[in-house]
């Protein structure tokens, strides 16, 4: 189906999300939509699939104006979206997801869904049990699910926003292959990312939006240069490798053991030195996650022991932890690591060390100021933390760590940000390490890993391989160690 | 067998039967994500005005009706407060079970200990007379006959039909289900309202049936709303379950009557609350697999123990709605 956004504008109260965007895609292209966050792209998206509407502007489908005024509406004249989390049921079975919103009689006809999916896993190649339960599935099937649904019930325009996120390497192949397949159909599919090199890969042609405004739009072959140039409006490059290992002996883990109900990780030695960056590779929940809580004293070791400097915290409480300089920045940052409805300026007297019974306004303000200026957080101390961008809110909890600290663990540290955010991250990480702070963390992108790590270990099923130099590895050597080969 | 039996058992199925309308009523309320707590004062309103309606009409279909309309128009203030004004579901609900409890006491004065009139019973003809059987099954009234046919229409409504599946979506995750076409709180006012009505007739079944009458603040009904919404909660929110948690609590109330002449040194006070603690206690046995630490216990057990206990826990474990208590907005 050929889509036309005619002159689209968008406000949100003062802001204008969408200005004067105009894009128009033929059928049977995967069609690229880049820009950094907040750049108007889901905006734009969700005007097409009916989450919104248009408040100037016009949509045509194969030419013919239409008003789409809901999901439901858009899905009538074909044009389905996939959320970046697949907006399912997890607690009910695969079919009866199917058959949600699906028109008919009284009594659904389970076995007519059951073959149409069938038809549609052979089709692409998924396996998915159509009487399992949603929640046993993976990102990626929960994915394969919503594309079958929504062409089932007559997509012929397919948006996918940020469908890569939380996804394993395998799965990204088959999601790609399924597109591509679909655009062979004739399908039309529009691929929402910030990621340059998804982009690059799969799409046909992009539009770049930024700050509200369609930018430019490229056909291959693409230079990155020029893409990034487009986004951000000027070229950003990610700083050198520097790197501030000193060899000089600070976090001691021996023979540590580490045991969940579901998994068991056993007898890890690891020496981290000062101002060094040690990267944990592996598919989520590999036991990445257990390690970096047991480092930083959330959870207890079954045996071993932690030692920093010549200081034993094995099974000391995690305040300990935290008095030694040991800090942990959790993925979950609206979940586990900010307070929904509290401002920066709260987050930042709860972050100080307490003295007193009553908060010191005045102090409070001027310190959070300061520390927004320090970290260019977008917003101001009375902003609530969740009124703040994913990027703004990492910012926010980076500015919260207190200073000096031995050793930071960070979960997933840059997920869901853009390159320019991402890059400002490390940046204030790797000011960190200059000055002798050691740093753990996790991500489920093995070129960050690369760049910015000193060493690696590669998480299997709660197996944990020998430390790794960065320099001697690669992307594949990597890949390979994740998917359990060679453990 | 033994007619004590049988005539207990048929008098614990009687007895339950308004228990089971109240606690499917609330099943299908918080399927939708709304959590109703009025359940408790709405049931002692209805009690007293279906029996004051029926006493002033002489019907008790007329006793019946005003229950059903009084408990939707109950439900309603619950839906506008959580739905349209996005207040807190908990605190409304709570009031209202307070408000409607009181004025139940006070609006039913005049009607103290009058005589007014009783369902009728309804044997059915042919099978009332089979052996055993006839008697526990068939010889009821009207409402007794609705209970059991209200537990397989709402298990066949939610788990088999279009429009339960739809029930479930808005409960477990609103947003999906407005993607699919579904009118959120269009739906969730529809099913609060209807759900109250269903809690709505529980009251009148007390007070024209089973525990006919209305004596005010000793007619007995205070905490059986309670006790309908721990069996929805507790029967993870299907309505088979619930309804035999009903019959439970029910067979629980009977043998507190039947052992009392045995146990005389028990003050009879002790066996009449007795059911109410005991129910608490089996609703927390049974769903004992809820919890992380069973898990951890479990680990101990030699491996085919483990096997065996985990995959009977495992079918006794439930997951409330998702979006229970939360309002939807599209964005």
């Amino acid at each position: 189906m050929n889509v036309e956004l005619i002159n689209i504008h968008k406000w949100f109260g003062p802001v204008h999300a969408n200005d004067g965007i105009t894009l128009r895609i033929p059928s049977g292209v995967i069609q690229g939509l880049l820009g950094e966050n907040g750049a108007g792209k889901s905006t734009l998206m969700k005007i097409l699939s009916g989450f919104y509407q248009a408040d100037e502007g016009e949509i045509r489908l194969d030419g013919k104006p239409v008003k789409i005024e809901s999901p439901a509406d858009a899905i009538r004249h074909g044009v389905g979206m996939l959320h970046q989390d697949p907006l399912d049921f997890p607690p009910m079975r695969v079919v009866d997801n199917l058959l949600i919103g699906h028109r008919g009689g009284l009594f659904p006809n389970r076995a007519e869904a059951i073959r149409a999916m069938q038809d549609l896993q052979a089709r692409f190649g998924f396996n998915i049990d159509p009487y399992a339960y949603v929640d046993s599935l993976t990102v990626g099937e929960r994915q394969q699910l919503e594309i079958m649904r929504l062409l089932w019930l007559g997509a012929r325009v397919l948006i996918l926003d940020e469908p890569t996120t939380g996804i394993s390497a395998n799965q990204k192949e088959k999601l790609f292959a399924t597109l591509r397949a679909l655009a062979e159909q004739g399908m039309t599919v529009i691929f929402v990312s910030h990621k340059l090199e998804e982009v690059e890969e799969l799409c046909h042609r992009v539009a770049v939006l930024r700050q509200g405004k369609l930018v430019g739009e490229v056909e291959p072959p693409y230079r990155t240069e020029d893409l990034v140039k487009l986004m951000f409006g000027k070229v950003v490059l990610p700083e050198d490798k520097t790197h501030f290992d000193s060899k000089e002996s600070l976090f001691r883990l021996e023979n540590l053991s580490i045991e969940d109900y579901r998994l068991q990780i056993r007898n890890v030695n690891l020496t981290v030195h000062r101002g060094e960056v040690i990267g944990l590779a592996g598919m989520e929940g590999s036991g990445q996650r257990q390690f970096l809580q047991a480092c930083a004293g959330i959870i207890r070791p079954v045996a071993g022991e932690i030692y920093l400097g010549e200081k034993r915290l094995t099974g000391r409480p995690y305040r300990e932890f935290l008095e030694a300089g040991i800090t942990y920045v959790p993925a979950a940052r609206l979940e586990e690591g900010l307070i929904p409805g509290l401002t920066l300026t709260e987050h930042f007297v709860l972050a100080e060390p307490q003295n007193g019974f009553v908060v010191n306004r005045q102090k409070a303000e001027v310190l959070t100021t300061q520390r927004i200026a320090d970290f260019s957080i977008k917003g101001v101390p009375s902003s609530t933390v969740e009124s703040l961008s994913g990027g703004n809110q990492q910012r926010a909890l980076l500015a919260m760590l207190r200073q000096p600290l031995s050793v930071i663990l960070l979960e997933h540290p840059t997920r869901g940000l853009d390159i320019e955010s991402t890059i400002w991250i490390w940046g204030k990480l790797k000011e960190r390490c200059r000055q002798g702070t050691a740093i753990i963390f996790t991500s489920a992108d093995l070129e960050e890993i690369l760049h910015y790590s000193d060493r690696i270990l590669v998480f299997f099923g709660g197996k944990v391989s020998q430390p790794i130099e960065a320099t001697k590895t690669s992307v594949e050597e990597l890949g390979q160690l994740i998917g359990g080969k060679g453990f | 067998m033994d007619t004590v039996l049988v005539i207990g058992i048929a008098g614990i199925l009687a007895s339950a039967a308004p228990i089971v309308f109240a606690a499917i009523g609330e099943t299908i309320i918080e399927r939708a994500g709304v959590i109703n707590l009025s359940v408790n004062g709405a049931i002692l309103l209805t009690a007293m005005a279906g029996f004051a309606v029926a006493v002033t009409t002489g019907s008790v279909v007329w006793g019946l009706l005003v229950g059903a309309l009084i408990g939707a128009l109950v439900a309603l203030i619950v839906a506008f407060a959580s739905i349209t004004l996005k207040q807190s579901q908990v605190a409304v609900g709570f009031v209202l079970a307070l408000l409607c409890r009181d004025l139940a006491y006070f609006l039913g004065n005049p009607y103290m200990g009058r005589s007014g009139p009783r369902l009728p019973h309804l044997p059915v003809p042919g099978l009332a007379d089979i052996p055993v059987l006839g008697a526990i099954l068939f010889q009821h009234d009207l409402m007794t006959y609705m209970s059991f046919a209200l537990i397989v229409l709402a298990y066949v409504y939610i788990f088999r039909t279009r429009p339960g599946l739809v029930l479930q979506g808005i409960g477990e995750r609103p947003a999906a289900a407005y993607v699919r076409g579904a009118n959120v709180n269009l739906l969730r006012y529809v099913y609060t309202v209807v759900g109250g009505a269903l809690i709505g007739l529980a009251g009148p079944m007390y007070s024209l049936s089973v525990k006919a009458g209305w004596k005010g603040t000793i007619s007995g009904l205070d905490g059986i709303g309670w006790i309908a919404l721990a069996l929805t909660i507790f029967g993870g929110w299907n309505p088979l379950r619930a309804a035999l948690g009903a019959y439970f609590f029910a067979l629980l109330q009977w043998l507190g009557l039947v052992l009392q002449p045995s146990l005389p040194n028990i003050p009879s006070q002790v066996l009449q609350v007795a059911p109410f603690p005991l129910m608490i206690l089996t609703l927390l046995l049974v769903n004992i697999g809820n919890a992380e630490w069973v898990d951890r216990t479990l680990a101990g057990l030699p491996e085919k123990a483990r096997h065996a206990v985990a995959r009977v826990l495992r079918a006794m474990r439930t997951s409330p709605p998702a979006a229970l208590g939360m309002p939807f907005e599209k964005e």
